[in-house]
């Protein structure tokens, strides 16, 4: 009787070790840093069509650090099960001036970010769909910012490396 | 005695109670107060007796519904707003996606993704019909008990306004 106490007692104390870890995984992966599989065209040639991993941070966007040319991780306002990486191209108060299709016509159109939002287009204009298509996106969508992509150059060697900023050179704003 | 070391000791379990508790309130379940009127009478209904003029209501909302972002008309939920990310609000949900609502001036249509959220007191609501549908990625968990003031504690029932709302999935059944 006394040899299930002693058994039941060690296994309490293997679960709580272990859940004490989970907890501090789980905190870990959403408010401080975490790697994600981000895979697709819209970002091209930033990221690979095929997958990279690369390392999100969580703190900027709840700090109101974010700014445009960060690369960011949002969940889709199509679909919330799904997370989208895109660029920020504009913040709220700024004007953004963006044509839908511009191998078809040279129509442009132009508003302002409303506040509370941000404007995120991927670098691949002719692939992506971004705020061209669902328009601005709230702020409080953003999960958060990429800054370090794992990419294996070939078979033996694997490259750690920070993820361009900054490459807005298609769209004007004020 | 060793103070520094009595000093570590709790400084650990105020941390590890600090990241557990962080996890179960963002994976399964937390208590929040709610503030003002928008939801009378479901949520701080502003009658004479002294219990409910002393303080908000508290509430608990269930994080596990943002697995599968399944929720039903009717159900009471807890989102960031879209203007400002950094204030949740608590209103009812009244139309899912491709509904079509009735406001006062139009009808709309709930695109995918999104949901449109009305408070249960009309007319001191800010809600959907200011600023519009509301991405269900900005959901943040819904309303299933009330806690506090101790004589209204029970769950908190859906409704529908079926006179308002035509709902794609309703129509499929004929």
């Amino acid at each position: 009787m006394r040899q299930w106490r002693i058994i039941a007692k060690e296994a309490m104390t293997r679960a709580s070790i272990i859940g004490k870890f989970l907890c501090l995984l789980h905190v870990t992966d959403a408010y401080v840093l975490s790697s994600n599989h981000v895979l697709g065209p819209s970002m091209l040639p930033t990221l690979n069509i095929t997958g990279d991993v690369v390392l999100v941070e969580h703190l900027s966007h709840r700090l109101g650090k974010l700014g445009s040319g960060d690369l960011v991780l949002v969940r889709s306002p199509l679909d919330p099960k799904k997370t989208l990486t895109k660029r920020i191209v504009a913040m709220e108060g700024d004007k953004v001036t963006f044509s839908l299709d511009s191998t078809r016509s040279h129509n442009s159109r132009s508003l302002v970010v409303p506040k509370g939002h941000v404007w995120i287009q991927g670098d691949n204009l002719y692939v992506s769909r971004d705020s061209r298509h669902f328009g601005p996106l709230p702020y409080g969508l953003i999960e958060g910012k990429v800054f370090m992509r794992v990419s294996n150059v070939n078979a033996n060697s694997i490259a750690f490396g920070f993820v361009p900023q900054n490459e807005f050179n298609h769209i004007y704003w004020n | 005695m060793g103070t520094p070391r009595v000093l570590w000791s709790i400084t650990k379990k105020c941390f590890t109670v600090g990241v557990i508790t962080l996890t179960v309130s963002d994976l399964f379940a937390s208590i929040v107060p709610v503030r003002g009127a928008s939801m009378s009478p479901t949520f701080n209904p502003k009658t004479n007796s002294l219990l409910d003029s002393l303080s908000d209501d508290r509430v608990l909302v269930e994080k596990l519904c943002l697995r599968n972002y399944k929720f039903s008309h009717g159900d009471v939920i807890v989102f960031s707003s879209p203007n400002n990310h950094k204030e949740k609000h608590v209103k009812r949900i009244v139309g899912l996606p491709g509904d079509w609502v009735g406001t006062i001036y139009d009808v709309v249509h709930i695109p995918e993704g999104h949901c449109w959220v009305e408070g249960d007191n009309t007319a001191s609501s800010l809600d959907s019909r200011s600023f519009g549908p509301v991405p269900l990625g900005l959901v943040k968990g819904r309303v299933t008990h009330v806690l506090w003031p101790p004589h209204r504690v029970g769950t908190v029932d859906r409704k529908t306004s079926q006179n308002r709302v035509s709902s794609s999935s309703s129509a499929s059944k004929f």
